[in-house]
């Protein structure tokens, strides 16, 4: 868990003009990788640096590493002109999951802009198993309609009884959906308030609001999942980079529950 | 091994010395430099700043003469033994490109056999920390295992030390090979020695040491008593108050102040941050990662990419230190990040004093 395994890149695709999927495979076990739905690796790009990426991809093919990355800061950008058959150094699988094993309830995913991309896992574990889940409803947010990514998954996802619903901050000629952000949204796609779970990813205000929602509605904080962003290097809780209060992200979390949060996400600067 | 107290004589104590060098240990310890009295490696018990002491006081350190020719008749420095385990900066792994082809190269262990001379109550503290903060971290533990503890009891303190408000000290309890207790006045010149391991034992055997009478124990154990520390924390409520009080306006004061320095950090032993960093070769065909201490200080520290520094205001910095140091660590490793060994406040270019920001927000005073 301290040095990375050489992985070596079989495709690249460019989902968005920032965004974009890497798949690969170990150089020596000539596969992919055991993770859960929300986890994430640190990615080691040569002469660049680590970076703390989320695994995307279906969790029960393990054939292949999946990764959608947004190219935002040094590492990124540069592991955005990677090619077929680069070499990628891989740390992981670190941190907590999506809680896809409770079943029985409706469940919603709340996703602001690359957000999407630790949730994905989540939506293939939860259509492989569509008979045990009520209504499952993905709600997902861009600022504009270029913006979304994984656009024949989701066709594939509709197709297997999930609901989607789309919205974009800013929007253009071609685009007859929904304008705004995702939260004055989420009451219309929640109908048992207390039998319904959600996960969410995306940037901390998106949180905020969302979960303001979902409580006036009187759905459980327990079943509010939400996964956070902070800076992290080890993946082990030693670095100190990534804490929230009493909290490691990157190993009391990713993934936390709104209970375990709700007296930290409302502090300023934490 | 039964808790003894053995006699050890000046003569003694400098073969004992002698004696963990020949164990194969590198000798780690006090030594004066630059008027400051530092960790550095040792030759021999000449090397130790016999004859002086420090002066501390928030913002203020200074070394002075003492009256004898004590060896340990000093406090801490700015140095703390978490430079040996956890050092400042050091090569985590490397990485090569050969043919496009991408090779990682992990670094060796350091199983280096090192003895700390002269390790502090508040220091052992600090180690007890440590090993909860890094018991999953391999090249801790393997430099843990081979590190040999010399403690020595206090027999004085300076203006900033609040050890027994921490309970770690002044009295060493536990957690060393051999623990000496050194008596200097007037009439004569010793050290009560105890046992704290089977090293310790083995390393010893060879001096012949005779049971101290229960006089010499006496004028020992009196010399640590008599220490009276002027600074206090309210260490068994500080969690719960620091927890209620993330909005207290004593931060925004405290900020004014704090010139975000990182020093206390520096000098702290528990503090653990660390920051790892690509160092690129000049040929461009290889990398050694380094990885170094890192501080709740700067913005770098929680910088998100394309979100910027979580904690971009002093205010939020100094908050992550203090309610991380006093209250969350409980949260997080089951006791306090804080050993009061005080060397924050001597070491604060203005004089921040963590006692007394905390007492104020336990007042809640602004």
């Amino acid at each position: 868990m301290i040095v990375p395994s050489v992985y070596q890149v079989e495709s690249v695709v460019h989902e968005t003009e920032d965004i974009f999927t890497l798949t690969m495979v170990g150089k020596e076990s000539g596969k992919g990788f055991c993770f859960l739905p929300g986890q994430f690796n640190m990615l080691y790009h040569f002469g660049y640096g680590e970076v703390a990426i989320s695994i995307t991809g279906n969790s029960s093919d393990d054939t292949v590493l999946t990764h959608s990355i947004r190219a935002v800061g040094n590492v990124t950008r540069a592991m955005q002109k990677m090619k077929v058959g680069d070499e990628i150094g891989v740390r992981g699988p670190f941190g907590t999951s999506w809680p896809i094993d409770r079943t029985g309830c409706d469940v919603l995913l709340v996703a602001g802009g690359c957000g999407l991309i630790p949730l994905f896992p989540a939506l293939y574990a939860l259509v492989e198993n569509r008979k045990q889940f009520g209504n499952i409803t993905l709600l997902y947010g861009a600022r504009s309609p270029s913006d979304f990514i994984y656009q024949k998954q989701m066709e594939m996802l509709k197709g297997r009884g999930i609901q989607i619903e789309l919205t974009v901050d800013k929007a253009d000629e071609t685009w007859k959906g929904r304008v705004g952000v995702v939260t004055p949204i989420i009451k219309e796609c929640v109908r048992k308030p207390d039998n319904t779970l959600v996960m969410a990813c995306g940037p901390d205000i998106m949180f905020r609001f969302a979960v303001r929602e979902l409580l006036e509605m009187k759905v459980k904080k327990e079943n509010v999942y939400l996964s956070l962003e902070r800076h992290m290097q080890c993946g082990l809780g030693v670095c100190g980079r990534c804490q929230v209060g009493p909290y490691f992200v990157c190993k009391d979390g990713p993934v936390f529950s709104y209970a375990q949060l709700e007296q930290w996400l409302n502090i300023k600067e934490l | 091994m039964e808790n003894r107290f053995l006699y050890c004589s000046k003569e003694q104590f400098e073969r004992l010395l002698e004696l963990i060098g020949e164990a194969g240990y590198r000798l780690l310890g006090p030594k004066l430099h630059n008027e400051t009295i530092i960790l550095d490696r040792i030759k021999t018990a000449r090397d130790l700043p016999i004859g002086w002491m420090d002066e501390q006081d928030p913002g203020h350190y200074r070394v002075k003469r003492r009256e004898d020719n004590a060896y340990f008749g000093y406090n801490l420095g700015p140095h703390s033994w978490k430079r040996y385990l956890f050092p400042s900066k050091e090569k985590f792994w490397s990485s090569k490109k050969e043919n496009e082809h991408l090779e990682i190269i992990p670094e060796p262990l350091d199983s280096e056999k090192r003895a700390f001379i002269g390790v502090r109550a508040c220091e052992i503290q600090g180690l007890r920390i440590l090993d909860r903060v890094f018991k999953d971290i391999e090249n801790y533990r393997v430099r843990r295992e081979n590190t040999f503890i010399v403690a020595v009891n206090c027999t004085r303190c300076v203006n900033t030390c609040f050890c027994a408000a921490m309970g770690s000290g002044p009295k060493v309890t536990g957690g060393y090979d051999l623990l000496l207790t050194e008596v200097v006045d007037d009439r004569q010149h010793y050290f009560v020695l105890e046992v704290g391991s089977e090293a310790g034992f083995k390393i010893c055997g060879s001096l012949t040491l005779r049971e101290a009478s229960d006089e010499e124990v006496k004028t020992a154990q009196a010399h640590i008593e008599r220490i009276q520390e002027k600074r206090t924390v309210d260490n068994a409520n500080i969690h719960d108050v620091l927890m209620k009080n993330y909005e207290h306006p004593r931060w925004d004061q405290v900020a004014k102040r704090c010139l975000n320095c990182a020093n206390c950090t520096n000098v702290c032993p528990t503090c653990f941050c660390s920051d790892t960093q690509e160092c690129v070769h000049l040929d461009g065909q290889a990398v050694d990662r380094w990885k170094g201490w890192e501080s709740c200080f700067t913005q770098w520290h929680s910088y998100v990419a394309g979100v910027g520094s979580v904690r971009p205001s002093a205010r939020s910095r100094y908050r992550q230190w203090l309610t991380h140091k006093f209250g969350t660590w409980w949260d997080q490793f089951g006791m306090s990040g804080c050993v009061g060994c005080g060397r924050c406040i001597t070491w604060c270019p203005v004089g921040i004093d963590v006692t007394e920001e905390l007492a104020a927000i336990e007042r809640g005073e602004q």
